[in-house]
């Protein structure tokens, strides 16, 4: 097969470190060519070269795409020539059509004068194309993520995209989303679109790609062909530069006899939209130095039953009972339940866990600010003593606890999200996905950390959309399907097959 | 991040190195310091283009007693600005305290501390009532303050008939015109308003020098010693030839008194309490303040009460300073104050600023008024040139921001 596209040699410096150093990616046409590696491996710096983000001349090195050397400076400079990525958070205008959307910038129009009907009409070419069947006049907004996801891609095709870039198109969406985009990328390869894909989700990679391409600290270490038979392990051994033996910590749990969360009946209905119940009737408990995981599909009512539980934080009409240690919890307010001993960590910890712009030092200290002050008067040193002993505990790499957390790869972020919830010395810690979007080394460093949680005897309940996590990790398992658990079984007894089992079958006679 | 490289640098480090270290630590730091400096060369350059009248006694005490009332909005706006939000109504119930305190006094004849008094809790529940919209019903505080500041137009105007009304009783003219006695009763010197400059002069300097050793013990101080050491001299010279001027015509104004406890309480509570590090993360990211057990609503709520009861006292330090109350009293002033704080270097986004920022942009402000009414430029180009000030001060902030 041809080559599509060569980078050759590409160094990119920022004062005083070196982003990228003389790294090589060779892309043939028509293929599915995997790009991995850690968080700040480079990945990201490599792709704003390619799209002009960072104009020509800025980094070193050349382009050739198509048999052309390029110079980009801008990003409609790339696309002109057909290259167009898709960035983790989506550009799209929630308020505006998808008709609209897919157009925006590149409106079918004459003498600025919009051709509906032929917007509409291409539009839903384009949709079909990407196996969405949505009205264009659908308002992006209310499409589900991995929807939206499909419009980017149906915009992407509307310019006579040659190279598509996907960057961890997969981390926000379900199972069931997360199969579709990959067949569509199957379905281009056979049209000849040729793709580069972005995935911590190796074995997404390993089941698609033809060619795998892997980055570590700036530079290429690695081109794998996907014919040889490459196992996640190999890729794993090429990413971090050691082979880690084992992707979790050991787990031997010492769990008491002592509940520490007995929760029960538990209702919540959608804050707006009253009469949909989005928890229905849920039980459950966790015991000290056990580690719970909450398994099911994106939607199933996961982070709203955690978010209710945690102050009511989500939902109205929420009924059912709750006690801790055998008590009965006062849950009625974030301050009461942090004060009932629960701490809730978000999956989103963008816009629900840190505040971006302030310091390693004051987000640490936000859910327990009391504790560093005498009174009302805060205790400078005695907070510095401890955001210092968090980072030292969990690894914060940083420059020191006085950089903001805006500038944290996302692994480092949800430490301090951690270290935030671990000052607060909950006796029950629910964590919402607490790897999304982290690197395997840092995946690593966290579960280990919430073992070790588990062992000084606190009560963990994990919700994650990797099963392969809650099957490393947790003691034991609730399935959790459209508001309801529909099954709970040791972690030593499950897999992969009997989750799936329980959702599928719970889903099939309407109750 | 390049502003880590100074750490470390102490005093016995050589003399080149202590420049560089601190020429280094200015540029990583102009968004703190920058404010600072303009206000200095703003007021070196009116001092010379007036040919010295800009620091002369008489118009030093003038300037401060002209601004007063901005200043001790600004210092409750900081807050509602940094909790994300913004009062527009300031202006308006400024004239509307104004004209109460009038009625009280003037026509029912009441006591003028009494009246001062229910004029204050007055503020505090115009504030509370406009808070509880913006806190609990999440009805943007733009709109809920523009209401507020038509509403008390009006209000004023009804209360007042739309006549002026005064004069004030002598003592609460005091409020803005009066001068702290002096107990030495030197002629033409008021000694005690000297020794109060030195005192808090060397208050300041002693805190600063004891938040550097405790920064010393817990890890490195952040700032090289030169500069630290320079910044201390020239806030406590600053001070002490700052009351010296003032002591030479007739002392310390009174207002000077309370706007200089407000700014230190104000300052104490925003950077040392609990109370004002969750205001800055209210106005960082709401969700996750809430998520992290901060009662948002509540001190949303109390940022506006708080901003209510300064914009009374405010009210009533402008009536004392006019001795009447006007129909027009206030107006347009909630610009100015907005503008102080912004060109202090608050965001607009909220999270950001600091209540000494505000009080410095409020100077930046009243030194160009002053000084370009005295070089008789007409108000047409003062208003351009404030408004291409404020704007530039906010550019050089974004950018600076961008590039850090």
């Amino acid at each position: 097969m041809p080559t599509i596209l060569e980078m050759r040699d590409i160094t990119k410096e920022f004062p005083g470190v070196k982003a990228l150093d003389r790294v090589n990616l060779s892309v043939e046409r028509g293929e599915i060519h995997a790009l991995v590696g850690e968080n700040g491996a480079g990945k990201s710096t490599l792709m704003k070269v390619l799209s002009g983000v960072y104009p020509h001349g800025s980094y070193e090195g050349e382009i050739v795409f198509d048999g052309a050397p390029q110079s980009f400076r801008t990003i409609r400079d790339s696309e002109a020539v057909g290259i167009a990525i898709i960035h983790q958070e989506l550009a799209l205008v929630p308020l505006l059509s998808v008709a609209e959307n897919i157009f925006l910038g590149n409106e079918r129009a004459s003498g600025g004068i919009i051709d509906w009907r032929e917007t509409e009409a291409r539009a839903a070419e384009l949709l079909e194309r990407v196996g969405l069947k949505e009205n264009p006049k659908t308002p992006v907004g209310d499409l589900g993520l991995g929807k939206q996801q499909l419009v980017e891609i149906a915009k992407a095709l509307s310019k006579d995209v040659r190279l598509l870039i996907l960057d961890e198109p997969t981390s926000s969406l379900n199972e069931q989303d997360s199969e579709k985009l990959l067949a569509l990328l199957t379905e281009f390869r056979r049209q000849g679109v040729t793709s580069i894909l972005i995935s911590h989700k190796l074995n997404e990679i390993s089941r698609v790609a033809d060619t795998i391409t892997v980055l570590r600290d700036g530079s290429t270490v690695a081109r794998l062909d996907c014919k040889d038979g490459i196992s996640e392990d190999d890729i794993i051994r090429d990413m971090v530069g050691r082979s880690l033996d084992d992707r979790y910590p050991p787990r031997d749990p010492e769990i008491s006899d002592q509940v520490a969360l007995e929760v029960a009946n538990w209702t919540v209905h959608h804050p707006i939209d009253a009469e949909r119940i989005v928890v229905r009737d849920v039980s459950f408990h966790v015991k000290k130095g056990e580690v719970v995981g909450i398994a099911g599909l994106m939607g199933a009512g996961r982070t709203e039953l955690a978010m209710s539980l945690f102050g009511r934080s989500y939902g109205r009409d929420i009924s059912g009972s709750a006690k801790i240690n055998g008590q009965p919890a006062d849950l009625s307010s974030v301050r009461s339940a942090i004060n009932a001993g629960l701490a809730y960590a978000t999956e989103d910890r963008k816009t629900y866990g840190l505040v971006l712009d302030d310091t390693i030092r004051r987000n640490i200290s936000m859910a327990k600010l009391d504790a560093v002050a005498d009174g009302i008067v805060l205790n400078r040193a005695r907070e510095t003593e401890v955001a210092e002993r968090y980072r030292k505990r969990l690894n914060i790499k940083s420059s020191s606890i006085e950089q903001e957390t805006v500038n944290l790869s996302g692994g480092n972020q949800q430490k301090v999200v951690l270290s935030k919830w671990l000052f607060a010395d909950p006796d029950i810690l629910i964590l919402d996905e607490p790897t999304r979007g982290i690197d395997v080394g840092a995946k690593f460093e966290i579960y280990t950390v919430i073992r070790d949680l588990a062992k000084q005897g606190k009560a963990i309940v994990v919700i994650s959309s990797e099963m392969p996590e809650l099957l490393g990790i947790t003691d034991r398992l609730y399935v959790m399907n459209e508001g309801r658990f529909v099954g709970e079984m040791p972690t030593d007894e499950a897999s992969q097959e009997k989750i799936m089992a329980r959702i599928i079958k719970s889903g099939e006679p309407a109750t | 991040m390049s502003d880590t490289t100074e750490r470390g640098i102490e005093a016995d480090a050589p003399a080149g190195e202590q420049a560089k270290a601190s020429w280094r630590f200015l540029k990583g730091h102009l968004r703190e310091y920058g404010i600072l400096f303009a206000l200095i060369a703003i007021m070196a350059f009116f001092q010379v283009a007036t040919g010295g009248i800009l620091l002369r006694p008489v118009n030093l005490t003038n300037l401060i007693l002209q601004n007063s009332y901005i200043i001790i909005m600004a210092v409750g706006m900081l807050l509602v600005i940094v909790a994300g939000h913004i009062d527009l109504s300031v202006g308006s119930v400024l004239g509307f305290i104004g004209a109460l305190a009038a009625v009280m006094i003037v026509n029912w004849d009441m006591h003028y501390l009494l009246a001062g008094i229910l004029c204050l809790a007055a503020g505090a529940l115009i504030g509370a009532a406009q808070g509880f919209w913006v806190a609990y019903f999440r009805i943007p505080s733009f709109i809920v303050t523009l209401a507020g500041m038509l509403v008390f137009k009006g209000l004023t105007l009804w209360l007042l008939a739309g006549q002026s009304v005064g004069p004030f009783p002598r003592e609460f003219q005091l409020i803005s015109s009066g001068f702290i006695a002096d107990p030495f009763g030197m002629d033409g010197f008021n000694l005690l308003s000297l020794l109060i400059g030195i005192g808090v002069a060397t208050i300041l300097a002693g805190l600063a020098i004891r938040n550097r050793q405790a920064q010393a013990r817990t890890g490195a101080p952040s700032e090289p010693f030169a500069f630290f050491a320079a910044k201390t001299a020239l806030i406590f010279f600053g001070i002490i030839w700052m009351s010296w001027l003032m002591a030479d015509f007739r002392g310390l104004p009174n207002v000077f008194i309370v706007m200089a406890l407000l700014i230190a309480v104000y300052s104490f509570i925003t950077s040392r309490t609990t109370i004002g590090r969750r205001i800055y993360a209210i106005g960082g990211n709401e969700k996750a303040a809430s998520l992290s057990g901060i009662n948002a609503q509540r001190l949303t709520f109390l940022t506006f009460a708080n901003m209510g009861m300064l914009a009374a006292l405010a009210g009533l330090v402008f009536a004392a300073r006019l001795n009447t109350a006007t129909p027009k009293a206030g107006a347009t002033f909630e610009l100015d104050v907005i503008a102080a704080v912004f060109i202090g270097g608050a965001s607009m986004a909220g999270g950001v600023g600091t209540v000494v920022g505000a009080v410095i942009g409020a100077f930046i402000m009243g030194v160009m008024n002053n000084g370009m009414s005295i070089l008789g430029i007409g108000i047409d180009y003062q208003q351009v040139i404030k408004g291409l000030v404020l704007l530039a001060a906010v550019i050089f902030d974004v950018m600076n921001k961008k590039k850090g």
